[in-house]
């Protein structure tokens, strides 16, 4: 028989990151009233659409037990080519087009090497990720752009009455979850992460269902990199740097495991990357030293993993086969 | 005409053959019985014919018609089924999920083809009721048993329409009752016109369920037809190429009155209650008890990979302290895994680095803390011969490329470099044929006229009869019988091992 303090402590940690999240604005709440005015809410929400795009296309790729190191690097190229074709007086559309396929080509190319010649996704998309920021770099002089305020206009336009980036953030996230949760493609992704050999004993065609998920997550940086410079208006040289990071650790946040199998798109990763950006929002509002930012997001991103671990732990002493009643 | 034939399948890998010249035929409707000692090419000759690999030559024709599947996805696709050791089922996934991984029912939602939720748990409801597994078609695979797990295995044969189901040592993990249930869904499917054929190292399974026989020895077909023909002993023989005069080497020795490892009124709640009991040097202690008693648990607590809350385990009359494995190993109690590919063995290495494994750190020296290497490999090498993995091919090899009975007698070897005073053992003979189990009994003879106490866990009641010299015997966590050898009987310790926990305390 189970303990009640062992059960007490198992629906606590199987809700660890909700309370974690509720601590987190509770905290920031009491110290700063501003912190839950709804304008700031919305600020959040906006301020995280970007980097929340980005997480959901990675989690594509962590749940089949892979990782994409290139995200950012693309986040910055498609923000140059962009801002190039716009400042060049290109048509909106084209630009759009222009950096889906951006993001679609250098995933195709992380898909080609990581499947067919089988390196190691660690080590090709680091190398991509050089590749990109160099190719970005080259292009943009390694100056920075400032674009024309027709840009930043759609950045901060709110057709039908909300923000342009959650509008995309909301459209990306409808069709990840019905894409994962529902389609037979989004139950292979699932199996490919758990177990390589017995999807390709049950005849999935796994080594494809592994290059889509690299074109996903390329894709997505992508539009990320683009709702992102619509909001900044400009790309610096340092745009991007270390998103891929970012982008793990909301989903990690989420419940993504990194070994592949396991993780949702939603709530998961999409929370995540909410309350990575609402714990940097409240240490704006509170004046708190701009460089403990980093070391606070850590300790948060820290505690979630501790706390997903202990759930485990739990999980499995509770279901342990018992060999009597105790 | 017959459902199966195939003729002439050799096949080759780097240097070694692993089949040369097979052939049988299967009729529908029939039960295949496969044997062969590891490494005798069963899984070979099946994983051809679930199209996992290519024969070299030779040919296969099913229902008269050429079959030569290049993936498992072709073999599906002809109906044939092949439930491997080791199930392939994705633990993240519900069991409809799993079923129909490949095969989904749809339906579309503005366009975008979907998952048609309803027909598949319909579907799956109905796979789940042929295999009499009254579980719900949502619930993930990791909440299964490994019984459960299997029967949904077979759902999926079911759900292929499969007409031949392979299944390759199907009851390792299973519980007796577990076990009968399998077999009563064998002979329903082979009463629906479906073959099975059937691996297994349990011959007296084998020869309950088959209507046909077919032995492998080393790649070749010794044995082979109707199972009138043949019996446990006959099976052994061309298993092994030799007669083996009995199944259990003969003792040469009685063990000593002195105490090497004793237990007083040791429990767990939960997992074990009030267990007493001594065991002397020189002695063969037998553990027996249903799949769950506790017994793997409570040698899990004796070496201190768990806690318990109340008792004592005094070695050679003082109590260990600190109670962990280190100080185990250094007060020589040695302790044999049931689970060698995920607790015993590291799988990349190779066999000389796997058997100095546990006794690494007794040979540092210096302040850089270096292995004396040459010592160590001197007992290393001492040890293969002793355990007879010796051949410098063997060696070589990384650990997971041997066959299951090598593996098992390297992990055995890791715990024999240094003379062990107390050998715990869990399942020893787990997954080996009856050739290697040969051997295992010989040594643990060896190590009785040395001195070593052992305590051996076994779910096979022969095998403890075989071998002790005492047999205690667990329910629910409680001792419930100790028998003497010269009582040993069957029936009495099967009755010990059902009987309800009563509570009264059984000292040993």
């Amino acid at each position: 028989m189970t303990s009640f303090s062992d059960k007490i402590l198992m629906r606590f940690l199987a809700n660890s990151s909700w309370l974690l999240g509720c601590a987190v604005f509770l905290f920031f709440g009491v110290l700063s009233p501003k912190f839950l005015e709804i304008a700031n809410l919305v600020n959040i929400l906006i301020q995280s659409s970007s980097a929340a795009i980005v997480a959901i296309g990675m989690t594509f790729v962590l749940l089949t037990g892979g990782i994409d190191l290139s995200v950012g690097a693309i986040m910055f190229l498609s923000a140059v080519v962009a801002g190039k074709m716009v400042l060049g007086g290109s048509p909106l559309p084209l630009v759009m087009m222009a950096i889906m396929v951006i993001g679609v080509v250098f995933g195709s190319v992380n898909a080609f090497f990581i499947t067919r010649l089988k390196i190691l996704a660690f080590v090709v998309t680091l190398a991509t990720l050089y590749v990109g920021r160099g190719l970005a770099l080259m292009i943009s002089q390694t100056r920075a752009m400032n674009l024309p305020e027709t840009f930043l206009h759609i950045g901060s336009a709110r057709p039908i009455g909300i923000p342009f980036p959650i509008l995309v953030l909301a459209a990306v996230l409808v069709l990840s979850h019905l894409l994962l949760t529902r389609t037979a493609y989004g139950r292979q992704v699932y199996a490919v992460g758990n177990d390589l050999a017995s999807g390709i004993k049950a005849g999935i065609p796994v080594y494809r269902i592994q290059a889509s998920v690299y074109i996903v997550s390329g894709l997505l940086a992508a539009v990320g990199g683009i709702v992102s410079v619509a909001q900044l208006g400009a790309v610096s040289p340092t745009f991007g740097n270390q998103r891929e990071f970012a982008a793990v650790a909301a989903a990690v946040l989420g419940g993504t495991s990194l070994f592949g199998g396991r993780g949702k798109v939603f709530p998961g990763t999409i929370l995540g990357a909410i309350l990575i950006q609402a714990v940097e929002n409240g240490l704006v509002i509170l004046n708190a030293d701009p460089y403990i930012y980093p070391l606070i997001t850590a300790s948060i991103i820290f505690l979630a993993v501790m706390l997903d671990s202990l759930r485990r732990q739990q999980f499995k002493k509770l279901h342990s086969r018992k060999t009597r009643p105790a | 005409m017959n459902l199966f034939e195939c003729e002439s399948i050799s096949k080759h890998f780097h240097g070694t053959t692993a089949l040369q010249d097979v052939g049988f035929t299967l009729e529908a409707g029939q039960v295949l019985g496969l044997v062969g000692e590891n490494g005798a090419g069963k899984s070979t000759l099946m994983n051809i014919l679930g199209g996992v690999l290519a024969a070299d030559t030779g040919q296969m024709t099913l229902l008269g018609e050429s079959y030569l599947p290049r993936n498992p996805a072709e073999a599906s696709a002809r109906r044939i089924a092949f439930i491997h050791q080791e199930l392939n089922l994705f633990t993240n996934l519900s069991i409809g999920e799993n079923l129909f991984i490949t095969s989904f029912p749809r339906r579309t939602i503005a366009g975008i083809p979907v998952i048609d939720r309803s027909r598949l748990r319909q579907a799956t409801s109905r796979l789940l009721d042929l295999v009499q597994l009254p579980v719900d078609s949502t619930t993930l695979v990791e909440r299964l048993s490994p019984g459960e797990r299997q029967l949904v295995e077979i759902a999926k044969a079911l759900s292929v329409d499969a007409r031949l189901i392979i299944f390759d040592e199907p009851t390792t993990s299973l519980s007796a009752r577990e076990s009968a249930h399998l077999f009563g869904i064998i002979e329903r499917l082979r009463s629906e016109g479906r073959s099975v054929i059937y691996i297994s190292h349990l011959l007296d399974d084998v020869l309950r369920l088959a209507d046909q026989i077919l032995v492998l020895r080393d790649g070749e077909v010794v044995g082979r037809g109707p199972k009138s023909q043949f019996d446990v002993g006959r099976l052994v023989t061309l298993m092994v190429g030799r007669q083996i005069e009995k199944l259990y080497p003969a003792r040469s020795s009685v063990p000593s009155r002195e105490v090497a490892l004793e237990l007083k009124e040791v429990s767990q709640p939960g997992i074990v209650e009030n267990v007493s009991f001594q065991l002397h040097k020189g002695e063969v202690l037998g553990v027996a008890g249903l799949m769950g008693s506790g017994r793997s648990e409570l040698a899990r607590i004796v070496f201190g990979l768990e806690t318990h809350t109340r008792g004592t385990i005094l070695r050679n009359g003082r109590p260990l302290s600190p109670h962990t494995p280190k100080e185990c190993v250094r007060q020589g109690i040695a302790f044999l895994t049931e689970n060698r590919r995920e607790e015993g063995l590291l799988m990349e290495w190779d066999v000389d680095r796997n058997l100095g494994l546990v006794q690494a750190p007794s040979y540092i020296r210096g302040p850089l803390r270096l292995i004396r290497d040459a010592a160590l490999s001197e007992k290393v090498t001492a040890t293969a011969k002793q355990v007879r993995v010796d051949t410098s091919i063997l060696r070589g090899l990384a650990v997971k490329s041997l066959s299951g009975g090598n593996q098992q007698k390297v992990v055995l070897g890791q715990w024999l470099v240094e003379n062990p005073a107390v050998f715990l053992l869990d399942e020893p003979t787990r997954g080996i044929d009856v050739g290697t189990r040969y051997e295992v009994y010989k040594i643990i003879n060896q190590l009785a006229a040395k001195g070593t106490a052992l305590l051996v866990i076994s779910s096979e009641i022969e095998e403890l009869m075989g071998l002790c010299d005492r047999i205690l015997v667990m329910c629910q966590g409680e001792i419930t019988a100790c028998i003497m050898r010269d009582q040993f009987d069957r029936e009495a310790i099967l009755r010990s091992a059902l009987r309800q926990g009563s509570g009264s305390k059984t000292t040993a």
